[in-house]
């Protein structure tokens, strides 16, 4: 994975301006209707890589279609617990397998509405079910290099971040899709 | 007659809260089975009497589609009414469900009351 092959430009027609004004309609849908919780968008990013400081959940789902890529939330430990508690009207003082689970439903929502408001830009992806991964230091990026298109959100004193990347797929050199790959410290 | 309900999901979080919104209706709800997909929907539905299947699209193993179409398919099942209540929007999807026999269909995000009154609908309409 050498930096020099990194592809450092937005995915033809789908700018990530266009992309982050995606996410934060289905994030704030989401968060309103099924937590009951207003999330407030802060400026989106362009990164290269998803990272996790300290005690992180990423939660990921894969599109296949015409496009490929993938869609993830990214929060700390204790948001999880309030966000898993605020869907299932429970108290969560550590990371469990409910939490886990309710995480990985909140971004399938969030990534699925994301895909099928995304769909005129292109065209129907399949997605895959969640992932959710929960540890310390963690790294996640596209052997392709791609750029995620990030919108971090305020939530109950804290901040969690929801991302996007998509490629078309025929733009994959030699039909290498871009798998996550995680690494640790 | 208390109405017997199957709810389809792979994530336990969706089947806890439609467990709990269904026991918030006025309805006569009587057993709620749970499956975390179409197999084990299959299994559940051959050991109880069910008379309402709420089933997600997206599942590993089996997807609620193809329950469906087992549904369909059998002699036993093909009457009991399917609600699927999904984040799949696709509307090819939609089109299948609908095709297959679904009797209504929910987006999630959802809220309490789309979930109470397609039930009410669903199974008033029986």
């Amino acid at each position: 994975m050498c930096e020099g092959s990194v592809n450092h430009q937005p995915p033809a027609g789908v700018a990530p301006l266009h992309v982050a004004e995606l996410i934060i309609e289905n994030t704030e849908k989401v968060f309103s209707v099924m937590l009951g919780m207003t999330v407030k968008p802060l400026p989106m990013q362009v990164q290269m890589s998803v990272e996790g400081d300290g005690n992180q959940i990423l939660s990921l789902l894969g599109f296949a279609g015409a496009w490929t890529g993938a869609g993830c939330v990214c929060c700390s430990s204790e948001l999880a617990c309030k966000m898993s508690g605020a869907m299932l009207m429970s108290e969560y003082e550590s990371v469990n397998d409910e939490v886990l689970d309710a995480l990985g439903e909140i971004t399938n929502m969030v990534i699925g509405n994301f895909k099928d408001a995304a769909a005129p830009m292109v065209g129907q992806l399949a997605l895959s079910t969640p992932t959710v991964i929960f540890g310390r230091n963690f790294r996640a990026r596209n052997l392709n290099g791609q750029i995620w298109t990030a919108v971090p959100f305020e939530c109950e004193g804290e901040v969690f971040e929801v991302k996007v990347c998509l490629v078309p797929t025929h733009e994959i050199a030699h039909g290498t899709r871009p798998s996550l790959v995680v690494t640790g410290p | 007659m208390r109405l017997n309900v199957l709810v389809v999901d792979d994530s336990a979080a969706i089947r806890k809260i439609l467990v709990r919104v269904l026991a918030q209706t006025d309805l006569p709800i009587g057993q709620i089975y749970e499956a975390g997909d179409g197999m084990e929907a299959l299994k559940k539905l051959e050991s109880n009497s069910v008379g309402l299947v709420l089933a997600d699209i997206n599942m590993p193993n089996m997807d609620g589609l193809q329950l469906l179409n087992r549904l369909q398919a059998s002699a036993q099942w093909k009457d009991v009414p399917v609600i699927m209540i999904t984040t799949e929007g696709n509307p090819a999807k939609v089109l299948e469900a609908v095709q297959l026999g679904a009797r209504g269909y929910v987006r999630k995000p959802f809220t309490v009351e789309q979930i109470k009154e397609k039930i009410s609908t669903c199974v008033k309409a029986q």
